[in-house]
């Protein structure tokens, strides 16, 4: 199965990372994996999307037109990606920031108040890794181990602590999305 | 690592010491990476004032016969032409970058293929070529990179190693290990290091104000082409045994293209892919023996249509050819490229 | 019988194309006649510019490389990265080359502190081009491209080099000297072994300007030529020492 995801938002969000993890993460099952951010000219703020393409195959086009699942962050994404993704897809939406429902009745449309989520656990800033949670949940593709290998390599020695945080976080997004 | 990362890797791995750069988007990781590698190495990075000071930064470090590259995106790389001719003329080798961006002026940071005519055409003044390297995914780029330095150094030229933003920007796996290590600079005897007793002085020069002198030169440049037509043709075939179509396309764009195919292929259409990996030496003669099977071929470019004509000399009119581009830095999509594709076996049909 | 002169090693047996009544004759036999004495004529990599010093590397006999237009210090700099230390690498520079369309590059091999030496000659005139205005042409001065003399209004005013690099802190030495009577010639020599020297003791970037005729596109008498240098030339281009770092030693 090939997973085309597109995760989308404010610059600064976590948006590239949480799609980095995931390439880690299929790295880690030794699948074939591309990442290719939207890239402009400013630095800081603006609206930035990553698209992750996860293939048991060689990856062929990173450029994603239609993604077959789309994570998103902020509404403006939302309105740019719902129409997109392909029959059948799915749709994480980050219903904090996010105060949308989409019309469309072929594609599965998750709400996930990530930030509270978060918050409950202790840290805003792991809403990135609940919705990512959610995801490998509803799409299978990686398994939470494959993730937490991820994680242990991109926060390496130094940051060693914030790992139990993020373990916690996959898994209340797990959780979520199972009772949903 | 991102693309622009795995070339400076890649060029270290190739055993590259000495970059000379200056930062333009979407090319700057390249730039910081040689900046914090090169040094960890015993080498030497320097960002100079001007992508014109870093071009012959280059020239001077390869006239002291090291291995050396220097990188840019397409208006920077403009401003190199001057020190490329140079570099042709005075046979030094290098490998010079262009992580191609829409143009033209200053254009934007998108990706784009519209460089493709400086690249493969020399591109500054006077009789010579560049060979020209276009990968298409990162694993490549370290193939490549390492078949960069060879040349270059086999044949006394500077190469160009072409990519585009989305190469340069994206990452995916790669592996160094698979590639096996460049054999040390063998010494060069015509490097200007001082004499140090060892025969009359040498000079590095490109110029010959006598016309037979500057005649003879050419002939030799000339030569060194041909042998490099010859044998360092570089070409990737994909699902073209059975197919009645093809496309030729290069770099990230022939990716696009294969998901395309696959998808054409499912609908049962017999299409394959031609993808240039040298655009100079163009794969001419690989181009022309399918042009007599096939019923059609499409040209997929980011540009508004440079590659198809070195595509029409190949075919000779063998084959209709058809062209699809997208410009300023959009990227054509898969979608776009079936609908191509759809209207190839419809036209080719009448 | 004492031989009291003889023809330095440091330069080639080939005949040079300059005409007569150029300085460039004199200035490369007082590089040669410095890289001879410093016993350095197998360690040195020159590196020739665009302009009448054009074909300089058939006259140096040490290794030379041939720099497109204006860009001899950015050459310079990619040779001085990747030689050893014990190498000495050298620029010989006209006006037209090194302060117009090469000012960026020198500007910023001084700022870096690149440890190279730098001929300037500076003649005031485009003379391989056959006498445009250069960046050096004095007020009032006749050529090519400014008929009716150089005017402030129109073309602006002269560059005076050495003052400029001086004010930049990674020059070590900048000197300007002349060639129009032989103790001049003897001051230029002088400086010319300076900078050498300091290159060798790596402290960095030094230049000497040397104010040069042009006969031939001056329209002057080669004695005419030497008497312009001191009457006009100079009053602008003043000689002398305009940036001295202490030397290796001399540190308090």
């Amino acid at each position: 199965m090939v997973e085309e995801l597109i995760i989308a938002g404010f610059g600064g969000q976590g948006v590239m990372s949480m799609g980095q993890l995931l390439a880690y993460g299929a790295m880690e099952e030794g699948k074939h994996v591309s990442w290719l951010p939207s890239y402009g000219p400013e630095q800081r703020g603006g609206t930035a999307n990553v698209s992750v393409v996860i293939s048991p195959q060689a990856v062929g086009s990173p450029v994603i037109d239609f993604p077959t699942s789309a994570i998103v962050l902020n509404t403006p994404s939302f309105e740019r990606f719902a129409p997109l993704v392909r029959s059948g897809g799915k749709m994480f939406i980050q219903s904090d920031l996010v105060d949308c429902t989409t019309q469309r009745e072929d594609i599965h449309c998750y709400s996930i108040p990530a930030s509270s989520i978060a918050e409950k656990l202790g840290n805003q800033r792991v809403a990135g890794t609940v919705l990512l949670g959610a995801f490998i949940e509803k799409t299978g593709i990686l398994s939470k181990g494959s993730l937490t290998a991820a994680l242990n390599q991109v926060f390496g020695e130094k940051k060693k602590h914030l790992l139990p945080l993020n373990i916690a976080a996959l898994e209340a997004g797990q959780r979520y999305i199972c009772d949903f | 690592m991102k693309g622009n990362e795995v070339i400076g890797e890649a060029a270290v791995y190739a055993g590259c010491r000495y970059f000379f750069g200056y930062p333009i988007t979407p090319q700057s990781e390249l730039v910081a990476y040689m900046a914090k590698r090169l040094p960890e190495v015993g080498g030497c990075f320097l960002q100079a004032e001007s992508e014109i000071s870093a071009i012959n930064m280059v020239y001077g470090a390869a006239s002291a016969g090291v291995r050396v590259m220097t990188s840019s995106s397409s208006p920077g790389f403009s401003l190199k032409q001057e020190g490329i001719s140079y570099l042709a003329g005075a046979e030094l080798p290098a490998v010079i970058v262009n992580i191609a961006r829409g143009g033209p002026g200053l254009g934007n940071i998108q990706p784009s293929q519209a460089d493709y005519f400086q690249v493969t055409k020399g591109g500054g003044h006077g009789d010579y070529y560049t060979p020209v390297l276009a990968p298409s995914s990162l694993q490549e780029i370290v193939s490549l990179t390492r078949e960069a330095f060879r040349i270059a150094d086999e044949y006394r030229t500077p190469v160009i190693l072409l990519g585009d933003g989305m190469l340069g920007q994206m990452m995916e796996p790669v592996e160094f290990e698979d590639e096996k290590p460049l054999p040390k600079v063998r010494e060069k005897k015509w490097a200007t290091t001082g004499t140090k007793g060892d025969g009359p002085p040498k000079t590095i020069t490109s110029l010959d104000l006598n016309d037979t002198q500057l005649e003879i030169r050419n002939n030799t440049l000339q030569q060194k082409y041909a042998a490099i037509k010859e044998k360092e043709v570089r070409v990737d075939e994909y699902l073209l045994d059975d197919a009645a179509y093809a496309i030729v396309a290069y770099g990230t764009v022939a990716r696009i293209a294969r998901t395309a195919i696959d998808r054409a292929r499912k609908k049962g259409i017999a299409v394959g892919l031609i993808r240039p990996v040298s655009l100079w030496p163009f794969p001419a003669t690989i181009i022309s023996e399918y042009s007599s099977v096939l019923k059609a071929i499409l040209t997929v470019e980011m540009s508004a249509g440079q590659m198809i004509e070195d595509v029409r000399l190949a075919v000779e009119g063998k084959a209709p050819v058809f062209f699809y581009g997208r410009t300023g830095g959009v990227i054509p999509t898969v979608d776009e490229i079936l609908q191509q594709i759809d209207r190839l076996t419809e036209e080719v049909a009448i | 019988m004492k031989t009291v002169f003889k023809r330095t090693t440091g330069l080639t047996d080939a005949e040079t194309h300059y005409c007569p009544g150029c300085t460039h004759g004199i200035i490369h036999r007082l590089v040669a006649e410095v890289l001879e004495e410093l016993d350095a004529l197998e360690t040195t990599v020159g590196v020739a510019s665009v302009g009448c010093s054009v074909l300089a590397y058939h006259y140096f006999n040490c290794d030379m490389t041939q720099a497109a237009h204006g860009r001899a210090p950015a050459v310079a700099t990619g040779l001085r990265r990747v030689l050893p230390e014990d190498r000495l690498v050298f620029t010989y520079q006209g006006d037209g080359d090194l302060a117009s369309i090469g000012m960026a590059e020198i500007v910023h091999a001084a700022a870096r502190g690149e440890n190279i030496t730098v001929i300037f000659v500076n003649n005031a005139i485009y003379g391989m081009t056959g006498g445009q205005m250069a960046p050096t042409t004095l007020l009032g001065q006749k050529t090519a491209t400014t008929p009716e003399g150089r005017s402030s209004q129109l073309q602006g005013l002269p560059i005076r080099v050495s003052e400029m690099l001086a004010t930049l802190d990674g020059a070590a030495y900048i000197e300007r000297v002349s060639t129009h009577d032989p103790v001049h010639v003897l001051k230029a020599k002088k400086a010319i072994k300076k900078s050498f020297e300091i290159q060798r003791n790596r402290q960095g970037f030094s230049m000497i300007e040397v104010l040069s005729s042009c006969s031939t596109n001056w329209g002057l008498t080669p004695e005419e030529s030497l008497k312009w240098i001191k009457s006009q030339m100079i009053p602008y281009y003043p000689l002398g020492i305009f940036k001295q770092q202490p030397c290796i030693g001399e540190e308090s």
